[in-house]
């Protein structure tokens, strides 16, 4: 078939000019053609035989890449729509990045209508896998992952998908990111489930986002499971429309590791979920399960800022038939203090109660807590940042609110076939 | 000529016999190809395979602030077919016809301190107006410089050389694969060029007369705009030190850190045109940094630029901390220095 000859030939005569090494042979035979099916050929230098192969594919190609652990020391790209990357399997097809002196990441698409399945990458310098402005993307049975302990030098994000519509993340494991494991920022309609996410800073995050289902995923042994937030400065702000349920969140007891300066350095170790800043966010059928300082922790952002378009408060967020077992026994970071002032350990669920900033006028932050009655919450009662001892007037009471519907599932395009 | 250029031209004088005349003027035809040419000299850019001597139409050119990029030489051609001009817009880069090519060569001598003396090319890179907008092709050259080979995966190559200090230098000099020609080429959904912004050619360029009047008369431009202000050079020491640290980190940065660029989601955006001091990196928080934070809390802590993560960025030569990611192997002490400067100079 004509790609893969092309492919193939142009590797074998472009392999002299592109590096002082001796020329890579040439293989005797082009794998079996299918229509559509490019197989990169692991003969040769296979990172170039890659890049190559997924710089010259076309509209509508499966690239195939086979069986085996594979050395790269740049970070890979794709520009092109409507393009498949399928390895082997998650745990046969690796691409291991140990040795990476160039590129911000381990992959890079910026191309719409990508899936990249069944493959795993590991140990890049930066971020795992990052798509910017691709639409309707597809990450699937993949595992992006930092061997060793977690370490602050792991790359930030795993899977990265930014400024983009229609993402679904579905069966993926990521694992020792320094920042978030699965992280969609400054997009919207978003799907993530069935995916696994561990020994990240923060398991899974939806950061400036909105429409966002995430379900059916497990988040544990990160410093803090789930997060919603929406931050200030940035060109996609106003985060809401969020639903988060039936996921398995799970002793995230792992120390922060994060970078300091980085937004989620803030985040106490032993948190399930973190809604910040955020409107309409739903909560339920989730099963939250020892984590050390809070179950769930709903709060304003606590940072000075100038943006004038940014809103810091919650507003309409709903948690509601969830499960709550053990953890709770040793808040960490700012939760320390704070558990402190109120008798040493926080409840399952707590709020900053923060509904002004900059000596504003108190604004409405409908909160619905519709657990059952036996289900600990507690209101700090903050008022405003930056937290000031004097002013705390804790309550347990939960507070007056209106409901919210529930609203209709997220729908994407790529998952409709 | 310089004894650089003139030795490649006498291998060139020597290989190239038996082989035909290249064209005086550029192919357009080549230039507009829906595949790039396997062979740069395809295009006839120039009148020697060496790729020194400029065909017909074919005019040297340079910018007031270069890109920096491991202190390679850059020699820059910009073509304009005949009977087209760029049509100026403002300050910024006018309408460049299809069919124009702005050609740049990257090359290393074995002592920095003198540039020019036994100068080798390793890359030209080519960026075309095609019918239906920029392409970026980059091109490999082979060791004796006569021939210079399409690389849509780039290459890397050691360089070993004296640094402009005096000090032994070894650079594993990347050349950038097409895609990644495009990451900092972009702007929106298409790809621009950088550097040839008329505020940035608003100088006596390589003929030693003022680059703009000379574009005009040599009728490669239509005219230029009133009230040029040209970009500010960092590296002019009359000048304020901040005109100099934007002009340098416009040039440096601005094509990715822009509302349009590939580092749009960051929400730092460091082009001259940008006013907003939080938008510069003023006290703003990073995005996505990761470890690129460098334990720091602040791009740019007013005052203290040891505390701020755009000094950290630039003085790192480490994927994932490394800025910019692409185009450099070494820190820039000259724009580091001038960057840091300029942060300790601001009111806390």
């Amino acid at each position: 078939m004509r790609p893969i000859i092309l492919a193939v030939a142009a590797a074998a005569i472009l392999a002299p000019a592109a590096c002082s090494k001796k020329e890579a042979p040439a293989p005797e035979t082009a794998a079996p053609a299918e229509e559509g099916v490019v197989h990169v050929s692991a003969e040769g230098d296979f990172a170039e035989n890659l890049q190559l192969a997924l710089i010259e594919a076309e509209p509508g190609q499966t690239i195939v890449m086979p069986e085996g652990t594979f050395e790269f020391t740049t970070g890979l790209s794709l520009d092109v729509d409507d393009v498949t990357l399928a390895g082997a399997g998650q745990g046969k097809t690796i691409l291991d990045f140990a040795g990476q002196t160039g590129a911000g990441e381990g992959l890079l698409v910026t191309a719409d209508d990508v899936v990249l399945t069944d493959f795993g990458i590991r140990d890049t310098k930066g971020d795992g896998i990052k798509s910017k402005d691709s639409d309707r993307i597809t990450y699937q049975y993949l595992t992006v992952e930092w061997s060793g302990e977690p370490d602050e030098t792991n790359g930030a994000y795993g899977i990265y998908p930014v400024e983009s519509t229609d993402v679904l993340v579905q069966n993926c494991t990521v694992r020792g990111a320094s920042d978030a494991g699965i992280y969609v920022g400054q997009s919207q309609n978003i799907i993530v489930r069935d995916s696994v996410a561990e020994y990240n800073v923060a398991g899974i995050e939806i950061e400036n986002s909105s429409y966002a289902d995430v379900y059916g995923n497990i988040a544990r042994h990160n410093a803090g499971g789930i997060l919603v937030f929406d931050l200030p400065d940035l060109p996609v702000m106003g985060g809401h429309s969020t639903r988060v349920y039936d996921n398995d969140i799970v002793e995230n007891n792992t120390v922060n590791f994060a970078p300091v300066g980085n937004i989620v350095a803030g985040v106490p170790s032993g948190t399930g979920l973190i809604v910040m800043a955020n409107s309409d966010v739903y909560v339920t059928g989730n099963r939250f399960k020892d984590n050390r300082s809070v179950h769930v922790m709903l709060t304003a952002y606590t940072e000075p800022f100038t943006d004038e378009n940014y809103n810091p408060l919650l507003n309409d967020i709903t948690i509601t038939g969830n499960t709550y077992e053990g953890g709770l026994d040793d808040p960490q970071g700012m939760l320390a203090p704070i558990a402190a002032a109120i008798g040493g350990q926080l409840p399952a669920i707590m709020t900053d109660g923060v509904t002004r900033w900059d000596g504003g006028e108190d604004q409405t932050v409908n909160l619905v807590i519709a657990e059952a009655p036996e289900v600990g919450f507690i209101n700090i009662g903050l008022g405003e940042y930056p937290v000031d001892p004097a002013k705390m007037q804790p309550s347990t009471d939960r507070p007056a609110s209106t409901p919210v519907p529930e609203r209709e599932p997220v729908a994407l395009p790529q998952d409709q076939k | 000529m310089r004894p650089g250029l003139l030795s490649a031209c006498l291998i060139l004088a020597a290989c190239g016999a038996g082989q035909a005349a290249t064209p005086s003027e550029p192919s357009l035809e080549a230039v507009l190809a829906d595949k790039p040419a396997p062979l740069l000299s395809a295009y006839g850019f120039f009148e020697d395979a060496g790729g020194n001597i400029p065909a017909e139409r074919v005019k040297a050119y340079d910018l007031i602030n270069p890109l920096f990029s491991d202190d390679a030489a850059k020699h820059r051609f910009i073509y304009v077919p005949p009977g087209e001009m760029a049509k100026e817009a403002g300050a910024g880069l006018p309408d460049y016809p299809v069919g124009t090519a702005l050609i740049k060569t990257f090359a290393f001598a074995p002592d920095m301190r003198s540039p020019e003396d036994g100068a080798y090319k390793v890359e030209t890179r080519v960026i075309i107006h095609k019918a239906d907008g920029w392409a970026a092709f980059p091109y490999v050259w082979n060791e004796a410089g006569t021939e210079a080979k399409y690389a849509p995966i780039g290459a890397r190559r050691t360089i070993q050389t004296i640094s402009p200090a005096g000090a032994p230098l070894e650079i594993h000099y990347e050349v950038p694969n097409k895609n990644q020609c495009k990451t900092c080429h972009q702007s929106g959904d298409a790809i621009r060029p950088i550097g040839p912004k008329l505020r940035n050619l608003d100088h006596p360029g390589p003929a030693g007369v003022d680059q703009l009047s000379d574009w005009v008369a040599a009728g490669i431009l239509d005219g230029v705009p009133l009230g040029m202000k040209a970009s500010p050079s960092a590296v002019d020491a009359s000048l304020p030190l901040d005109a100099r640290a934007r002009g340098y980190l416009d040039i440096n940065c601005g094509h990715c850190h822009k509302p349009d660029g590939s580092a749009s989601n960051s929400g730092l955006w460091l082009t001259l045109e940008e006013t907003s001091p939080t938008r510069l990196g003023l006290k703003k928080h990073p995005t996505a940094a990761g470890r690129g934070s460098g334990d720091r809390r602040y791009v740019i802590d007013p005052g203290h630029p040891e505390e701020s993560i755009l000094a950290f960025r630039m003085a790192s030569t480490e994927p994932g901390i490394a800025m910019p990611e692409l185009g450099r192997t070494l820190p820039d002490p000259v724009g580091i220095d001038l960057i840091n400067k300029w942060i300790a100079g601001m009111e806390e």
